[in-house]
């Protein structure tokens, strides 16, 4: 019963913040962070009261697991679990939740109420997508966070956020449909085949499907994933959307939704499709690679501060989707610290640039320059994520990428090769936003406050977390592996139901070069 | 007192985070206290370290202390571990001790700089940087050591942020040392993937188990690291970050080029020195890379007027010599003359610092002189490191180590005359050019006023550093010049003993005086050149022939011309003419086919009646057309 509070709870306090913005604008802000606070406790509670079992060598991957009928006629319930991968994740955006808020105290001077609601709504809808065992539960979630971000980005947005609302809805809300689309395909065959009919993610890993239809099904629900993540040539709407949205909106757009994409295609896409997604293997890390450096080249040609720091997430992105479809335990382990580092460090890079926008009104690159000597420590603190960004071993973000090339090279050594290029790339553009902000010469003149302590706060924060996932990494590797594991497990179990009556369990599978269980890396 | 080892970085780093955290806050002296002191307690931890570890040796000459599992991931589990034989003792000892002696001279030299507490943080951490580098036992966390010097390199290099020119050259020395280590990281991939660990000896015994000599995986990972030993230690073809790396504070510059980062390369090619014995083809391309950095350095160091650049090429060449003598299985030579050099390297710069302060901030050798009287100190020190530099005979340090060098690369099994007459002539133009800086800068007739002295601190650091200079030498001398063997004995725990061809052994004695004669007649010739007749030297820079070399050499070889036109230009047109992100025209393609239609459809409503009929009528039969024919 643990499971529906830790979504109820978002979701009442996002509503008692709307109600209480009548009193004045400093209640929803105390709600909100009250709210939070208590849901970050309380999962922390249960993360150190369960993180004894990650050790175990007999390990359920999953704590908890909730489960009621919800419409029974079609086979849709509401199933809910949680594993390690959804516990990190689920801290994750809960610790960014903290810091939306915190980083819009002052920003944010217009419906408050509103604003809070929605943040928290979006907070709870995805809490729910990292929650959900019930595709179609999983589906309403995801579908669910568009309308909350749509209002935040719309509403609160910079100059033109109408475009880029309307954009990131149609991406998102088209890439959906053909999700949706795999997901009944699923079902029907599922049905089909068993007589069974449920969206029940349990019973649906393991599905024969005929082809090639079982290739378009995972075809639309990679589509999806990959709209979200977003994976190039479908990252469009992201520059846009960053640039557009207030400080709030990029945090939570670069910390908690472009996490779903990768999280569907670890926990959904090539557990239920591993055949075709293998197969598919090649194509998707093609494209992965194709984003690490096309990202990091036109994040290089931005002058706009917030879209060059979006390019680098494209960038970023690249090295999530090229570690999943390695499909080993290292490069699993490595996507998923990336997806975390990721998440606090270029949300500490967005918190900043939302900082300068306060004091100087601007995000063009070359109205600035010489910021350190009148902001050294918001410099300092930039230093901290451009270079967690440019993958500088003791930060989180490089114990990531290398884990994902070092899993990589196992799958295919030139992908591992052009990857690692990504290192050259991110070294010019980060170096570029610490020239372009706080070094050279102070052309215009400014003189500005440096962080209050709130600020401050924020940046202490996000700086030891990801100087903690750099240095001792090993408490969110061990949280997580159970659940690799599993994944892992269903996929080779799907894999087997389809293709055990053409061979023998004594042949190796396929796709063996990829998976690699518990052994791990011998060579 | 071994079980102190993990303090030694340790301390600075903490020193670092202090500084970073409370620094602006204090007062210059409590910065300096706590910059100099935590490197100072750092070299003070490697004397204690060292005379324990040679008092009473750990078994297998080797000492490992864990201090935590870094990741582990199924059978990938590097530790922050790390570990002590006498090749790291020995760069513990020079790093720590030439890093005090340079951190005690910016105490002073930095005095009245803005930025104060950030220089010592970024100094501080440079040194626990390296001592990561040299310490660490896999080979992850050299790597980390390995990018936080080249981090460092980049903060310092820009440390005067506001000359937008100074973080041109930061971040080229960045990018540039990145591309090696991009390399390097794949090297990394390599090796695990074949063999299973990162840990340096495991790695060198199951690569000595599984691989043949000249196996193609052995080659590969081989070059792969050579390749991030030449980013880092400013050789063909990556050295062109080096010379404009001056942009930074004299201290910065004795930091890089004698204590930490360019040595890193020669340090990581010594320290897997197995690998590269079974990839004789790279290792002869190490040798080789060698000896034609230290010949184009030494040309363009010939051409140069800014005193820290001639000091910069001098450093690429010099460190060409370790290459040189790692290529042809010298292992224990390099090491020697990166002893040395680190030395009279860190005291030619630290001298240098102090006479373009006392020229107020003048780099140009052509617009000095005569200091020789004005600053006698920094005359006489400046004067034993460049003795020491051209390898003065008998007397200094840099003669028994590049000597030793030039031995082995021609009596070695893989040596030849070829890379012995390389290294004769890097010698011979070492000392023109070395000399050629002191009679510029020191002799002639005074052509500015000096306006500052330095003070006792700086003056303490020369004194240290130029006796260093001159005695460390004594640890390794030539059989006929008393055979000393100090220092070989004592890495022979860790580094293979150089073999030497017997036929070609007992030309020692000959070829050391050659090398002598051609060091003293570079002295004499830079004399005659830039002291005696300049006017003829300027005429011979005049001529058709000399002024085309003049610009090569000046310009290094045209090697960042190339870079510029091949690399640096295309990209950045590539990311500015993509700034609008070309992809998007797609869907801007689908928008506008939408409005297209849009304005096509609604054309259509027009409140023509007759438009509506002829549209039922067509519609209408279109319908019966369907369902007559299907």
């Amino acid at each position: 019963m643990i499971l529906p509070w830790i979504i109820i709870i978002l979701v009442i306090g996002g509503t008692l913040a709307w109600i209480a913005g009548r009193f004045g604008p400093h209640w929803p802000r105390w709600i909100s962070l009250a709210t939070l606070g208590i849901h970050f406790g309380f999962l922390l509670y249960l993360w150190i009261q369960n993180y004894s079992i990650f050790t175990l060598t007999t390990r359920s991957p999953w704590f908890a697991l909730f489960d009621i009928p919800w419409i029974s006629q079609i086979g849709i319930s509401f199933s809910l679990g949680m594993d390690g991968l959804s516990l990190l994740l689920i801290l994750l955006i809960n610790l960014l939740g903290i810091m939306a808020v915190a980083c819009s105290w002052n920003a944010i001077k217009d419906r408050v109420g509103f604003f809070h609601f929605n943040l928290m709504w979006i907070l709870a809808s995805i809490t729910g997508v990292f929650l959900a065992l019930d595709l179609f539960l999983f589906y309403f979630f995801w579908e669910l966070m568009l309308v909350p971000l749509y209002f935040l980005i719309g509403i609160w947005g910079y100059e033109n956020r109408i475009y880029a609302t309307i954009k990131f809805f149609i991406f998102t809300q088209v890439s959906g449909l053909f999700m949706l689309l795999g997901i009944l395909g699923l079902y029907f065959v599922h049905g089909a085949n068993t007589g069974v009919y449920t969206f029940s993610y349990f019973q649906l890993l393991g599905t024969k499907l005929p082809q090639p239809l079982g290739f378009l099904l995972m075809l639309g629900m990679f589509l999806a994933f990959a709209v979200k993540l977003p994976v190039v040539p479908f990252h469009t709407w992201l520059p846009d959307a960053h640039t557009e949205a207030p400080t709030a909106g990029s945090v939570d757009l670069a910390g908690l939704v472009l996490k779903v994409g990768a999280y569907g295609m670890i926990r959904f896409l090539i557990p239920l499709f591993p055949k075709d997604s293998l197969s598919f293997a090649p194509i998707a890390m093609a494209l992965g690679i194709i984003g690490i450096l096309y990202g990091a080249i036109v994040a290089f040609g931005q002058t706009d501060l917030k879209r060059l720091i979006a390019y680098t997430s494209i960038s970023h992105m690249g090295f999530v989707i090229l570690g999943i479809f390695a499909w080993n335990t290292i490069a699993l382990q490595g996507a998923i610290i990336i997806m975390i580092a990721h998440g606090i460090s270029t949300s500490g890079l967005f918190i900043m640039v939302g900082d300068l926008m306060s004091r100087l009104h601007t995000r063009d690159f070359r109205r600035m320059g010489g910021l350190w000597s009148t902001l050294p420590r918001m410099g300092g603190a930039a230093m901290v994520f451009t270079l967690a960004s440019l993958g500088l071993p003791g930060l989180g973000n490089f114990v990531g990428e290398f884990l994902v090339l070092l899993g990589v090279y196992r799958v295919s050594i030139p992908a591992a090769a052009l990857a690692t290029l990504g290192f050259i790339v991110a070294t010019i553009y980060s170096l570029w936003i610490i020239q372009g902000a706080f070094h050279g010469r102070n052309t215009e003149g400014w003189k500005l406050q440096d962080m209050s302590s709130r600020e401050a706060a924020i940046m202490t924060t996000l700086i030891a977390v990801i100087l903690w996932l750099g240095i001792y990494p090993q408490t969110v590797l061990n949280t997580s592996l159970p659940a690799v594991e599993a994944m892992q497990k269903y996929a080779i179990e799907t894999q087997q139901t389809i293709v055990s009556p053409q061979i023998s369990p004594a042949q190796p599978l396929p796709i063996e070069g990829s998976i690699t269980i518990n052994t791990g890396g011998k060579p | 007192m071994l079980g102190l080892l993990w303090l030694i970085p340790v301390i600075p780093l903490i020193g670092f985070i202090l500084l970073a955290i409370i620094g602006p806050r204090l007062s210059r002296t409590a910065v300096a206290i706590i910059g100099v002191g935590s490197v100072g307690i750092s070299a003070i931890l490697a004397i204690l370290v060292a005379i324990s570890f040679i008092s009473s040796p750990p078994a297998g000459n080797a000492f490992t202390q864990t201090l935590w599992t870094w990741i582990n991931v199924t059978n990938f589990n590097p530790g922050i571990s790390f570990y002590l034989d006498s090749l790291s003792m020995i760069m513990v000892l020079v790093v720590t001790f030439v890093g005090f002696v340079i951190h005690l001279y910016s105490a002073e030299h930095m005095l009245h700089q803005e930025g104060y507490s950030r220089f010592f943080a970024y100094m501080n951490l440079f040194v626990g940087s390296m001592l990561i580098l040299v310490l660490a036992n896999n080979l992850l966390l050299l790597y980390l050591g390995w990018e936080g010097v080249g981090l460092c390199s980049y903060l310092l290099i820009g440390f005067w942020y506001t000359n937008p020119a100074n973080g041109r050259a930061a971040r080229k020395a960045f990018i540039v040392t990145r591309v090696g280590d991009a390399a390097m990281a794949i090297g990394l991939f390599l090796l695990f993937n074949n063999l299973a660990t990162l840990n340096i000896q495991d790695v060198m015994q199951r690569a000595a188990q599984t691989w043949q000599i000249g196996s193609p995986l052995a080659v590969t990972a081989a070059a792969l690291l050579l390749g991030g030993a030449v980013g880092k230690s400013a050789q063909l073809p990556l050295q062109t970050w080096l010379p404009d790396a001056m942009a930074g504070p004299s201290p910065v510059s004795a930091l890089i080029h004698a204590a930490t980062m360019v040595t890193a390369g020669v340090y990581l090619i010594a320290r897997t020195h197995v690998l590269f014995s079974l990839a004789p083809s790279v290792q002869l391309a190490v040798a080789i890379v060698g000896a034609a950095t230290l010949l184009l350095a030494g040309f363009s160091a010939l051409t140069q007027w800014d005193i820290k650049r001639v000091l910069a090429y001098s450093t690429i060449s010099q460190i060409g010599y370790m290459f040189l003598a790692l290529g042809v299985g010298a292992w224990s030579a390099a090491i020697f003359h990166f002893m040395t050099h680190a030395f009279f390297k860190a005291l030619l710069f630290l001298a240098a610092g102090v006479v373009i302060d006392a020229m107020n901030d003048e780099h140009n050798m052509f617009k000095m002189g005569g200091l020789r009287t004005q600053l006698p100190l920094t005359f006489w020190t400046f004067l034993i490191g460049s003795s020491a530099l051209s390898a003065l005979p008998l007397i200094t340090s840099g003669f028994y180590s590049k000597d030793l060098i030039l031995f082995d690369a021609y009596a070695s099994p893989s040596g030849s005359t070829w890379l012995w007459l390389a290294g004769l002539v890097g010698a011979f133009l070492t000392s023109i050019y070395t000399f050629r800086m002191v009679f510029l800068t020191f002799f002639g007739k005074p052509k500015t006023k000096a306006v500052y002295q330095p003070g006792s601190r700086i003056n303490l650091a020369l004194i240290v550093l130029a006796a260093f200079a001159l005695l460390i030498g004594f640890l390794e001398t030539p059989s006929f010049l008393g055979n000393i063997n100090v220092l070989g004995n004592f890495l022979s725990a860790s580094l293979p003993a150089t073999s030497i061809l017997p036929q070609r052994a007992g030309s020692e004695g000959i070829l050391e005086l050659v090398s002598a004669v051609i060091s003293l007649v570079g002295i004499y010739l830079a004399y005659l050149l830039f002291l005696r007749v300049p006017k003829t030297t300027e005429a011979m820079v005049q001529s058709p022939v000399g002024a085309v070399l003049h610009r090569y050499w000046f310009s290094g070889w045209g090697f960042d011309w190339l870079y510029d036109t091949v690399l640096v230009r295309p990209f950045v047109w590539m990311a500015n003419s993509n700034k609008n992100d070309f992809i998007d025209l797609l869907y801007k393609g689908i928008i506008r086919l939408n409005e297209a239609l849009h304005r096509v459809l609604s054309n259509t409503e027009n409140g023509l009646v007759r438009w509506y009929a002829t549209g039922i009528a067509i519609g209408a039969v279109i319908i019966i057309a369907i369902v007559v024919f299907l």
